[in-house]
């Protein structure tokens, strides 16, 4: 019986810069040239101004805890409960992910913590951020 | 500009596990008692509105109706309430004259239902699906650590939004859940999303409502066994396809925008309205709804409700069919909000508000994804 993987995303043509980055343990955010709005997701124009001079920027991988949940329902490839979160990057672009490195505790996940990001394979090409507490055991 | 009034409502004769209708047939069910509700046959309807699934062409042609005026708006279940500010738009530009606008989904049972979109290369499949999400009870709970953080809202007040529809639903036979709840019941439920309980996340079921909209004059000049309601004032906005892209996650600013417009067209303020409607998906979007359209201040709306001011007897009556917590919850509920309101407008409601002459429904699409607000009212709003 084969186990039940978690979700595997595909790149778009748009994309793709944004996927190569996180494969080579990278996160790749927009910024745009005239203005340097900061923004995710991977577009080709500008949410702020609208110009589609726009260039790719490695971030930081520091961000803070700016919400979350912890899920009691079984999805593919996760064992429950775990914590789904939406984390502010040090840019300022927020995103959605999963913690890891820290128990799906209440009393250990408080709201605007240091995270830093790790990286976690899907498949063979793809990998997808996901957020630790700062100082926490990096990831195998 | 010219009165345009719901002439005809009506949801399905039943609601909850219907495993023996499909969707389509929910929605056509839905139209022809709306038609009957209205006294109007197939022949006066030249305008059709409902969802992309299964569609206002299929849903059309089933009923034997040529429509000369179609909206497919689908942004989730704020939808109807899109195709009745639509219907007002094209009724008064003279683009139709009476138009069907329907809801029908097998939302428990799925039967004849479209399948979930999962493209792994759309924007939620490369940025929120890989993540564990399932559907809205772990997306649309993401903003609630926020909200309370922010607003100072306790999680005991948060469990008051389901405490207080459950005394609505208690005095509604067609609510699915009947029987009232404390908030230690609402805390001690199962937890779903944590921090979000199983008794504050809404029903999933079956069921479908119709709307017959048309202009005072045609309605009139027809005549009908119901009292007319108004649509005084209409509004609509959409942000963002994903709830993690929120600009502020405790902020709707399509409840702010489309209720504002609303309001400002019906020359009428919060204080006008007599009973309101908010999309209870889950039990914070009520709390957004009163903070964002106004009713109450930043951070009041979870002690306005824990102080019994949206409870029967209460100063604002809210979602006195029970809501999507209590009522039903079919998926896109909107339909319900906008037929509730219609029912305290026309003095038909299970738990009738006395003296109701304006009623404010607020519909939600997606997951803080749209937004549309109705301000209607009965003939003692004039």
């Amino acid at each position: 019986m084969s186990t039940p993987t978690k979700f595997v995303p595909q790149a778009t043509p748009e994309t793709q810069p944004y996927w190569d980055g996180t494969a080579a343990r990278e996160l790749r955010i927009q910024q745009c040239v005239p203005e340097q709005h900061t923004f995710f997701y991977p577009r080709t124009s500008c949410p702020t101004c609208g110009t589609e001079e726009v260039k790719w920027v490695t971030a930081s991988g520091r961000a803070r805890l700016h919400t979350y949940v912890i899920s009691h329902r079984p999805a593919p490839g996760f064992t429950p409960p775990y914590v789904i979160a939406v984390v502010e990057l040090e840019e300022g672009p927020r995103m959605m992910t999963n913690l890891v490195g820290i128990d799906p505790d209440p009393d250990l996940l408080e709201l605007d913590m240091d995270l830093v990001v790790d990286f976690e394979a899907r498949g063979e090409d793809i990998s997808v951020p996901v957020f630790r507490p700062t100082g926490s055991k990096e990831a195998a | 500009m010219s009165d345009v009034v719901i002439m005809g409502a009506a949801e399905t004769d039943q609601l909850g596990k219907l495993p023996d209708i499909s969707t389509l047939e929910l929605h056509l069910q839905s139209a022809r008692s709306a038609l009957r509700d209205a006294g109007l046959g197939i022949e006066d309807i030249d305008g059709i509105a409902s969802v992309s699934a299964p569609g206002p062409v299929t849903i059309a042609h089933a009923l034997g109706i040529t429509p000369s005026w179609v909206d497919t708006t689908s942004v989730g279940g704020a939808s109807f309430l899109f195709h009745v500010r639509h219907a007002v738009a094209a009724i008064r530009a003279g683009q139709a004259n009476a138009v069907l606008i329907t809801h029908g989904e097998s939302g428990r049972s799925r039967v004849g239902a479209p399948p979930w979109a999962m493209a792994k290369d759309s924007l939620s499949g490369q940025f929120e699906f890989p993540f564990g999400v399932l559907g809205p009870p772990t997306t649309f709970s993401l903003p609630v650590m926020r909200f309370l953080k922010e607003t100072g809202t306790t999680i005991e007040q948060l469990a008051e939004v389901a405490v207080a529809q459950r005394r609505w639903s208690s005095q509604n036979p067609r609510a699915m859940f009947q029987e009232e709840v404390s908030v230690q019941d609402v805390l001690d439920s199962r937890p779903v999303a944590s921090p979000l309980t199983l008794l504050m996340c809404c029903l999933v079921t079956d069921g479908g409502g119709a709307l017959v909209v048309t202009s005072r004059e045609f309605a009139e000049s027809r005549g009908t066994d119901h009292p007319l309601v108004s649509v005084l004032g209409t509004g609509e906005c959409a942000t963002t396809p994903m709830i993690s892209q929120m600009a502020d996650m405790t902020r709707c600013e399509q409840f702010e925008v489309s209720s504002r417009h609303a309001l400002q067209e019906a020359r009428l303020t919060t204080d006008d309205i007599d009973h309101l409607m908010i999309y209870d998906a889950f039990a914070h979007v009520p709390l957004f709804g009163l903070e964002d359209m106004g009713f109450v201040g930043r951070g009041e709306a979870g002690a306005f409700v824990a102080d019994g001011h949206t409870s029967p007897g209460g100063s604002l009556p809210m979602n006195t069919n029970g809501g999507g917590l209590s009522y039903t919850h079919t998926g896109m509920y909107g339909m319900f909000a906008i037929q509730e309101a219609v029912r305290q407008l026309r003095g038909e409601a299970a738990a009738q508000v006395p003296d109701v002459s304006t009623s404010l429904v607020l519909g939600n699409g997606g997951m803080f994804m749209s937004a549309a607000t109705l301000v209607l009212g009965n003939a003692a709003a004039a």
